[in-house]
């Protein structure tokens, strides 16, 4: 329902809000489905994170759609047909919930029945996730690290460029204006803060872990940016050090691997970082946790700054319009 | 039959919408939302693979013996990941377009780009 | 730490990657990418020496064994693969410093080696690995440092050229992942030599059938095979030249082993090719395909839209010796791959060279330039040659295997295509060459010097090993010997 209603919509502030709710529903239908992990995230991520950016973005680029000029007949066409396709292999497939699907029979039972023993953590995701494939991991955090990169090389402002002063005093008069809302956030956020260093360390028994934790701290950063300005944002929270925390939380994570193939096992083998097997999947899980918790925050939290640096950049060109071109040479 | 494939049907059919918005739509911002949508499917997809009848969330206590699988769940969270990075890079690059071209439209920036070719 | 050399391959690029924020200067941030991606070139020339010596090596990540955790197994064939990029990104690199400093502003070239060692990172980790998951992973490691890299282009067609790459990117790998997932669903597990056991009892399912064409067209539009090719020219025109150069001489390649490695090793040749009319509907749009963007490459403008047509025509050529379906067949289209990186990576440094003295790639600013920077323009000659296929080039060695293999097989018409083909590559060519060499420099234009040293260095090392494995052929045309015979099974 939700997604042909965007299908409909021209108004793209409408679709961004729908496509929230259609994020934060599929994060239900995952409760629903013993996602609890995926959930989390989805909710954390489909309905907020990737709702504000595009928020951000719309306010830079415009809300409205312009109407098609052209019926799309040839998409509908190979709509049809990847659809035929995709209902076609359907029907060879276990049905949905049997006991007896081979995804149920292979290589997962090992993961349910001796996790326990391996590594010696109650939430079998996090086990499987930080240690048996820890490598797809750090090859998300470097993924994510890479967009990071890639938006700051994209829509950072040039270094030269003199600083310019925002309109303190209208952006003052906006913050004064919502009075209420400081001071209930001001109380918000350090519980924020803490609940997002609670999902980081509490990974290894209940949902939560590395890359919610950093989500749930960045969002608490945003929101204090939002209603303090993004100028008094970056003053506390340093972009130079956010990108540097970025980088130092990637290496954390590829270092506790060097660390393990120094100490002569396999690289990520969590094993050879102490004495006791258990003890080393323990300490190794930590701290990829901590590392992808960094990056993830950091990197979030530097993409939303440069969305946002760039919007005010637009906003103040758009004051002193003719005076100079806005289109910076890159 | 319907009653044990119809999860996937559903699926299919949103996946098919995300699609579709991707492909036919003109609007860049658009684009990227159906994008969304197209990939949140297929993650709905490998959670139901992963869902067992009568099991219970993967995280081992006392007196439960069905797990849902874990495999999916740890796949789709690296993918949610990948999307939200795909996400933020494509609005970077929509908002550098509009600033470049003043629009976010496919047939205007099309037009433009001729526009362009032609005098040269 | 010889045992570790599969991981290190991958994790040095990757690390070196953040490293860069520390450094922050051009100069030093250079030189400790080109350190890096020269380290990374000697690791995987080891590989190459250890598995032709003693066979596929096997790591597993973690130390968890295969289905349960990550494995890498490096044989023949990913062992030449890594040592063709590593050896490309490297001679690329060594250009960069020189050519960035006119085509980036300064702020950006810590991030542009950020993303390059990223980009790397990718190609190297899906080349490298052997489980279905950590493919899509680093694939999109890969994409999404290039999308970022071609957006540096000045042009501000680069940006829309950009988001075009990334849309279609993004659905390629949506369906790639449709495709493991329900690869996944039907066996349970995620390892590739696994599925391979696993998949001949559940082979005849329509699920696979369906897993089997996602991945295909997912792979195929990462390619650009010819219908599904339309991001590829913009994307490599307007990129910054040193990422053209770069990803045109490595990109498709990590595609085409992809299509090959599922094919061949997941899906098994008789599932793959006898089950399924793959083999006429790939050879069909391959031979389209060069035909077409041979066609349209002659009426381009651009200099760098000629060369990114002329590579799709390249892969519809490699798509044709791997549709032949025999130990030849695919080992020209292996021999070919590696030819083509040489060639390419000559040919569009060279055009960075143009683009860092005149500023233009136009075919109109090249007359003249014959004389004006003999050097560079002898290299795009010898470069074009070789596209072309002329003898004492690499091109031809390929091009002559290809029409063994089809001759072989007994596809006299496709050999006859194949020639044709090639006559097309002529004419793009010389328009090329009779611009440059037999009309007056343009007005205003008479003072061009030769291209500095640090393009020429890389330039002529890749024109002197395409003249090189032209002619001693040996190397080259054992290790892909050896490696299609391995995907066949024949044991040499």
């Amino acid at each position: 329902m939700i997604a042909i209603a965007i299908v409909r919509s021209r108004d793209l502030l409408a679709v961004v809000m729908l496509t929230g709710i259609y994020g934060l529903l599929s994060a239900s239908f995952f409760v629903v489905l013993d996602a609890v992990d995926v959930a989390f995230t989805e909710a954390s991520v489909g309905a907020g994170i990737s709702g504000l950016l595009m928020l951000s973005a719309i306010t830079m680029t415009g809300r409205k759609e312009a109407p098609r000029r052209h019926k799309p007949f040839l998409a509908l066409f190979v709509v049809l047909v990847t659809g035929g396709m995709l209902i076609y292999g359907t029907m060879d497939m276990p049905y949905f919930g049997a006991v007896d699907a081979p995804v149920h029979q292979h290589v997962a039972p090992r993961y349910i029945h001796e996790s326990m023993q391996e590594v010696g953590v109650p939430n079998i995701v996090t086990a499987v996730l930080g240690s048996y494939r820890a490598f797809d991991t750090l090859g998300e955090v470097a993924v994510i690290f890479t967009a990071g990169i890639g938006v700051l090389s994209l829509l950072s402002l040039p270094r030269r460029r003199k600083k310019y002063q925002t309109d303190e005093a209208t952006e003052e008069q906006m913050h004064e204006r919502h009075m209420v809302l400081r001071i209930v956030s001001k109380a918000l956020i350090p519980f924020i803060l803490l609940f997002a260093l609670y999902v980081q360390f509490h990974g290894d028994f209940g949902p939560g872990g590395g890359f919610q934790a950093g989500v749930i701290f960045a969002a608490a950063i945003i929101l204090y940016t939002m209603l303090f300005g993004l100028d008094t944002a970056k003053r506390v929270f340093n972009p130079a050090l956010i990108q540097i925390l970025a980088a130092v939380g990637l290496l954390l994570y590829a270092c506790v691997g060097v660390v393990s193939m120094l100490n002569g096992a396999n690289f990520l083998d969590y094993n050879a970082l102490a004495e006791d097997a258990v003890a080393g999947q323990h300490l190794g899980i930590l701290l990829i946790e901590l590392g992808v918790g960094i990056t993830v925050a950091a990197v979030m939290l530097s993409i939303f700054f440069n969305f946002e640096g760039r919007r005010q950049a637009q906003l103040h060109n758009a004051k002193q319009k003719g005076e100079q071109d806005v289109s910076r040479t890159l | 039959m319907f009653l044990g494939l119809y999860n996937y049907w559903i699926v299919v059919l949103l996946m098919m919408i995300g699609f579709y918005i991707v492909i036919a739509h003109g609007n860049l911002i658009k684009k990227l939302v159906g994008l969304t949508i197209f990939q949140t499917s297929v993650f709905i997809f490998y959670i139901s693979v992963g869902m067992v009848e009568r099991g219970s969330a993967p995280i081992l206590a006392e007196g439960i013996s069905d797990y849902s699988n874990p495999l999916p769940h740890v796949l789709i969270l690296t993918a949610i990941v990948v999307g939200i990075a795909t996400t933020a890079l494509g609005l970077a690059l929509a908002i550098r377009i509009k600033e470049a071209y003043g629009c976010v439209e496919e047939d205007e920036i099309q037009r433009q780009d001729q526009l362009n070719e032609d005098k040269s | 730490m010889l045992a570790h050399l599969p991981v290190l391959q991958v994790v040095l690029p990757l690390m070196a990657a953040p490293l860069c924020w520390f450094l922050n200067r051009s100069k030093l941030v250079w030189i400790f990418a080109l350190i890096v991606s020269a380290a990374t070139c000697v690791n995987s020339i080891l590989l190459l020496m250890e598995v032709m010596k003693s066979g596929t090596i096997i790591y597993e990540l973690g130390g968890w064994e295969a289905p349960w955790g990550i494995e890498y197994r490096i044989d023949k064939l990913n062992a030449f693969l890594l040592l063709i990029i590593s050896t490309i990104g490297t001679v690329v690199l060594f250009a960069a410093n020189t050519s960035i400093q006119k085509e980036l502003d300064e702020d950006r070239h810590t991030l542009f080696y950020s993303l390059y060692l990223l980009s790397l990172t990718g190609m190297f980790g899906i080349v490298a690995t052997g489980d279905a998951f950590n493919v899509f992973v680093f694939l999109e490691i890969s994409s999404l440092s290039a999308y970022a890299l071609i957006a540096l282009g000045r042009d501000r067609r680069a940006l829309w050229a950009a988001y075009q790459y990334l849309i279609m990117g993004t659905i390629g790998a949506t369906f790639i992942l449709i495709g493991i997932g329900m690869l996944y669903q039907m066996t349970g597990t995620l390892n590739m030599s696994d599925l391979a056991t696993r998949l001949v009892d559940v082979g005849h399912t329509r699920t696979v059938f369906a897993a089997f064409a996602f991945l295909i067209v997912g792979i195929c539009l990462k390619l650009a095979l010819f219908p599904l090719h339309l991001w590829l020219p913009n994307a490599y025109a307007y990129a910054p030249s040193i990422v053209t150069a770069f990803l045109a001489a490595t990109a498709t390649k990590v595609a085409v082993y992809l299509l090959i490695r599922f094919t061949f090793t997941v899906f098994g040749i008789s599932f793959s090719f006898t089950t399924l009319p793959l083999q006429s509907i790939l050879m069909v749009l391959g031979l389209v395909g060069v035909f077409a963007a041979s066609i349209t490459a002659i009426y381009q403008q651009n200099v760098k839209h000629i060369l990114a047509y002329s590579s799709i025509a390249q892969v519809g050529y490699m798509i044709i010796g791997y549709s032949i379906n025999t130990s030849t067949g695919v080992m020209a289209s292996l021999l070919h791959l590696f030819n083509h990186a040489l060639m390419k990576g000559a040919l569009f440094l060279a055009l960075g060279a143009v683009m860092y003295r005149i500023g233009s790639v136009q075919l109109s600013q090249f007359q003249g330039l014959g004389r004006q920077m003999p050097l560079t323009m002898s290299a795009i000659v010898i470069g074009g040659l070789s596209l072309i296929g002329v003898p004492l080039t690499v091109g031809f060695v390929s091009k002559w295997y290809l029409l063994i293999a089809s001759v072989e097989a007994g596809m006299w018409p496709v050999a006859v295509l194949i020639l044709l083909g090639s006559l097309l590559a002529i004419v793009y060519i010389w328009r090329i060459v009779e611009t440059a060499y037999f009309k007056p420099p343009l007005p205003g234009r008479e003072a061009v010097k030769e291209a500095p040293w640090t393009f020429l260095g890389p330039i002529w090392a890749l024109v002197i090993a395409n003249i090189y494995f032209g002619i001693d052929t040996r190397l080259s045309v054992q290790v892909a010997q050896a490696a299609s015979q391995s995907l066949f099974g024949i044991n040499p």
